[in-house]
């Protein structure tokens, strides 16, 4: 058993939990809790500097999903890291949850950041790394935004303010899975090549495989490793990925879908789960 | 809780964004978690003494009203206690999404400081002059919105800036503010000041207003009609008890304030007399128009701000009773 293996088998279980809470519902934001996945699963499978039993402690990393509509994978990473009960992922967007669509600080454990309106992650995230190096704690920030989401002009005013501030306790993922929710980005609006992009606002960038986490997490300790300024690593990815009924169709950012879709999605992802178990124990 | 008030209201020598500066640094000295942000504006905000003496605790966002209000509220995430300035323009109606999610809704401990309210932005004009702020704040849940009167009441009320938690708007205006109270006054947020007891008519003001309207209950009183004045500093939360008890024993209202009637002080004081004790209310204030440049003085007349406009909505409201 290896890292690799763990990673990966984490990111699988992380997959599945997220179709079994978007599976009560019958609808969700399926296409970009999926392309997360991988990202989510280096994070809380090793990277981040956290403890589940203490949500709040001080000195800990904090994590940004300013693409908030991501919420669900989120809740279900968190419940696999023992943050609440697992059982509770079966409440999201129901009446009273603490599991709302979008990610809410004061209702989920664990969630750091409220987010959901669009850019506005990148500045909280900005406030956040600033305000752990005035405390000196060595904490970091991560932040995940989205390529659709990097439409938003307050995306490039934290994108400008980072690297003057030489933030480079902040390690942002950039989810470019070349979709948002009329289209494709570069039919919407196309952002074009965001890695050039940011390191033309002095970003230290990186460009990997978004759904090899094993990639994502040595992105990861080099992005760690950089000092100066933040880092910005772009994820190649594809909205959707991992779920049958959502991956390839091009409007699949809120999607419905039948209980027969839905069963085939876990099958098919429970399959690969199941072989990335037996991979993880070998 | 108790005010002294002043017999009468000249401007004072220095301008309130020296109050405010030096207030907040002496707060500053003691208290780490106080950091300061500011739009490219400190030099008309007033804060290059903080920032020349706390480099580290103030940050200079560049024009990005919207990224300052979120780096605010993710160092308040952090423990900070920070204040963000700018134009109360671009504090309000430019960042509106900004105040209500990252800061207001994420229940963080955020103050927004916009200063040149009203006609006080003057020369900037139009453009400039926030006669919409607070209405456009006051629609979002449990923010603090406040509007400081003169020195004597800024400084006695920052220390309860840092120690209250929540998400603040602080209306500021930054120029030679009439003096009203003497020192020695206390005052709480969320409990207006009654200035001068009256039964006939309850003037209640904010901000450049107070002035005006204690100078309008002495028209008044001349002309035999006795008027009560509030200073109605904290417009969310509402003081309500204050209002309908001024409801039930003058019977007769007039707003006055430094802003647009319309979503402002007018219409906050109109909700609560509609549900408490209903009398005739008048409404001094710009009446739904937009601002535009000119002196000061010239802006208060063609907008009818003036203790004169004042006290004739007095009469009118007190003609109005049934």
């Amino acid at each position: 058993m290896g890292k690799v293996e763990d990673l990966r088998l984490f990111a699988e279980e992380i997959r599945v939990a997220t179709l079994k809470e978007f599976a009560a519902l019958g609808f969700g934001h399926v296409g970009g809790a999926m392309s997360v996945v991988e990202t989510l699963a280096a994070l809380y499978g090793g990277a981040m500097r956290i403890d589940p039993k203490k949500p709040d402690w001080a000195e800990r990393d904090r994590l940004v999903v300013s693409k908030g509509h991501a919420g669900p994978a989120v809740y279900a990473t968190l419940a696999l890291k023992g943050y609440f009960p697992e059982a509770e992922l079966f409440t999201l967007n129901k009446p009273g949850t603490n599991l709302p669509s979008h990610c809410d600080r004061t209702k989920t454990v664990g969630i750091d950041m409220t987010t959901g309106s669009l850019g506005q992650g990148m500045s909280t995230a900005c406030g956040l790394a600033l305000g752990q190096k005035l405390d000196g704690n060595g904490a970091r920030t991560y932040l995940i935004i989205g390529d659709g989401e990097c439409d938003e002009g307050q995306i490039w005013e934290g994108a400008l303010f980072a690297p003057h501030y030489k933030l480079d306790n902040l390690i942002a993922f950039c989810d470019k899975n070349g979709q948002q929710l009329d289209g494709y980005v570069k039919n919407v609006l196309d952002t074009g090549d965001l890695a050039a992009k940011f390191a033309a606002f002095g970003w230290f960038t990186q460009t990997v495989d978004g759904h090899d986490p094993s990639a994502v997490d040595a992105a990861i300790q080099t992005a760690a490793a950089h000092t100066g300024g933040p880092s910005m690593i772009v994820l190649n990815t594809v909205k959707g990925h991992g779920c049958t009924f959502a991956e390839g169709k091009e409007f699949n950012h809120h999607i419905a879908f039948t209980k027969e879709e839905m069963t085939a999605a876990l099958i098919s992802a429970g399959a690969i789960l199941s072989a990335a178990r037996a991979a993880a124990k070998a | 809780m108790s005010v002294i008030v002043r017999e009468t209201f000249e401007k004072e020598p220095h301008m309130l964004r020296e109050t405010y500066c030096n207030g907040l640094m002496a707060l500053a000295e003691t208290d780490p978690r106080i950091v300061a942000l500011d739009a490219d504006l400190m030099s008309s905000s007033g804060m290059k003494p903080f920032w020349k003496k706390y480099p580290d605790r103030f940050i200079n966002c560049g024009i990005a009203e919207a990224n300052m209000v979120g780096v605010a509220a993710g160092l308040s995430a952090t423990g900070k206690i920070p204040f963000a300035h700018t134009f109360g323009t671009f504090a309000s109606r430019r960042v509106c999404d900004q105040v209500f999610m990252s800061a207001a809704y994420a229940k963080l401990n955020v103050r927004i400081v916009g200063t040149d309210p009203g006609v006080t932005a003057a020369f900037n004009g139009g453009t400039h002059m926030p006669l919409e702020d607070m209405a456009v704040l006051r629609a979002i849940p449990e923010i603090i919105l406040v509007e400081p009167t003169d020195s004597v009441q800024l400084e006695a009320i920052l220390p309860q800036l840092i120690s209250d938690y929540g998400t603040y708007y602080i209306r500021l205006q930054r120029k030679n503010a009439a003096a009203v109270y003497a020192p020695g006054s206390t005052f709480e947020i969320g409990r207006g000041d009654v200035l001068r007891s009256g039964k006939a008519v309850t003037l209640i003001a904010s901000g450049i207003l107070v002035s005006e309207a204690l100078k309008a209950a002495e028209l008044l009183a001349g002309q035999g009609v006795d008027a009560r004045v509030i200073n109605l500093f904290t417009w969310k939360p509402i003081d309500r008890k204050l209002i309908e008890v001024a409801a039930r024993e003058t019977g007769a209202i007039v707003t006055c304030e430094n802003h647009n009637i319309v979503g402002g002080l007018g219409s906050a004081v109109a909700e609560v007399v509609g549900e408490t004790w209903p009398v005739p209310i008048e409404r001094i204030g710009t009446p739904d128009v937009f601002g535009e440049v000119g002196p000061e003085d010239y802006l208060r007349t063609r907008f009818h701000l003036n203790a004169v406009d004042i006290a004739a909505a007095a009469t009118k409201a007190v003609a109005r009773k049934r």
